[in-house]
C-alpha cells in the first residue's frame, strides 16, 4: 500500500464504503434469491404447479401469467 | 433477443452466464484495485485523493446507466408490455440507488479535504440526490403495491417521468455555474486526465459495470422466482376453494 498522504482517512473510508456497500447489497441479492428458490420448492413438494409448467407438460401453450 | 422474451429461457441464460460474470469481475476489480492504489500517480492539484476518483466516477456514472434502464424498461412495460420489462426495472432500482449513494458519499469524502465542505446544494450534487430519492421513490412503490402488473404500470410512469433528471445530471455542469468540476473523460475533444490515471479509471469503469450486470441478472432471477411462487401460492388458494365446494 503506497503512502496516501494527510488525507489518507478520506481515501479509506471512501473505498471501505464503497465495499461495505457492494457486499451488502450483493448479499440482499442472494438471500432473496435463495429465500425464493426455497418457498419455490415447499410449494412443488406440496404438489403445487404453475399453469404453464402444467400446459407445458401437456403439450399445450401457456395461458395467463407469463412467468 | 425474442427467446428472452420467455422468464424460463432468461433463467437458463443467467444461471450460466452468473458464474462466468462473478469471476471476470472478480478478475477485473483485482486488476483495477492494483492500478488505482499501486500504478496510477498522485495528481498534481489533488495529490492522493485522486484515487477516490477510481470508485466514484464509475459509480455515478452507473447510477445514471441503471436510471436509463428503468427508463428504457418502462417503455417496454408501457408500450410492448414485455413480460421481462418490470422486472428488469424493478430489479434495477437497489441496484442503481446503491450506486447512488456510493456516489455521493464518496464524492462527499473527497470534497472535504478537496472544497473544504462534504456537500453544496450546487446543481450536479442536488440532482444526484434527487436520483437518489427517486430511486427510493420506486423502491417504495413497488413495495405499496401488491399486485406487480399494478405495480409495474405505476412505477414505468415515475420511471419515465423521473428520465428528465438524467440529462440534468450530465449537464448541470454546462448549464449552471457548479462547485462540481466540468466534465473531464466523456465530451467533445476527449478526455483531459492522463492516460497513466485514464486506464486505472476504465479498468474500475469496467469492473464496476460488470458488478452492475451480475447483480442485476442475480436480483431479475429472484424478481421472476418471487412472481412464480406468487402465482402458485394463487393457484394454491384456487385449488382449496374448488376442493371446498
Amino acid at each position: 500500500m503506497p503512502d496516501l498522504g494527510p488525507h489518507a482517512n478520506f481515501i479509506l473510508a471512501a473505498y471501505g464504503f464503497t465495499f461495505a456497500a457492494v457486499v451488502a447489497l450483493a448479499f440482499f441479492i442472494v438471500a432473496d434469491d435463495r429465500k425464493q428458490r426455497q418457498r419455490l420448492a415447499d410449494l412443488e413438494a406440496k404438489g403445487v404447479r404453475r399453469r404453464s409448467a402444467g400446459a407445458a407438460r401437456e403439450g399445450k401453450p401457456a395461458r395467463g401469467r407469463k412467468s | 433477443m425474442p427467446s428472452l422474451a420467455n422468464p424460463t429461457r432468461f433463467l437458463d441464460l443467467a444461471g450460466r452466464l452468473i458464474p462466468w460474470l462473478a469471476a471476470l469481475t472478480a478478475t477485473l476489480f483485482a486488476v483495477g484495485l492494483y492500478l488505482s492504489f499501486f500504478v496510477a500517480p498522485p495528481d498534481y492539484q489533488q495529490g492522493e485523493t485522486v484515487r477516490i476518483m477510481f470508485v466514484h466516477v464509475p459509480a455515478a456514472w452507473l447510477a445514471m446507466f441503471g436510471y436509463a434502464l428503468i427508463a428504457v424498461a418502462s417503455l417496454g412495460t408501457l408500450i410492448w408490455r414485455h413480460p421481462l420489462a418490470d422486472v428488469a426495472a424493478k430489479a434495477a432500482a437497489p441496484i442503481g440507488a446503491t450506486f447512488t449513494l456510493i456516489a455521493l458519499v464518496t464524492g462527499s469524502l473527497w470534497g472535504k479535504p478537496m472544497w473544504g465542505t462534504y456537500w453544496v446544494w450546487d446543481a450536479r450534487l442536488t440532482s444526484m440526490l434527487v436520483l437518489f430519492l427517486l430511486y427510493l421513490g420506486l423502491i417504495a412503490l413497488w413495495q405499496a403495491i401488491e399486485e406487480p402488473g399494478r405495480a409495474g404500470r405505476a412505477a414505468a410512469i415515475l420511471g419515465l417521468v423521473g428520465a428528465i433528471n438524467i440529462p440534468i445530471i450530465k449537464f448541470s455542469v454546462d448549464w449552471w455555474n457548479t462547485l462540481h468540476q466540468p466534465a473531464s473523460i466523456v465530451r467533445l475533444g476527449g478526455p483531459t486526465i492522463d492516460s497513466s490515471m485514464l486506464t486505472a479509471l476504465a479498468v474500475m469503469a469496467g469492473a464496476f459495470t460488470l458488478l452492475f450486470v451480475l447483480l442485476h441478472l442475480m436480483a431479475m432471477r429472484a424478481e421472476i422466482l418471487r412472481r412464480r411462487v406468487l402465482a402458485m401460492q394463487q393457484m394454491q388458494v384456487e385449488q382449496a376453494a374448488l376442493a371446498e365446494t
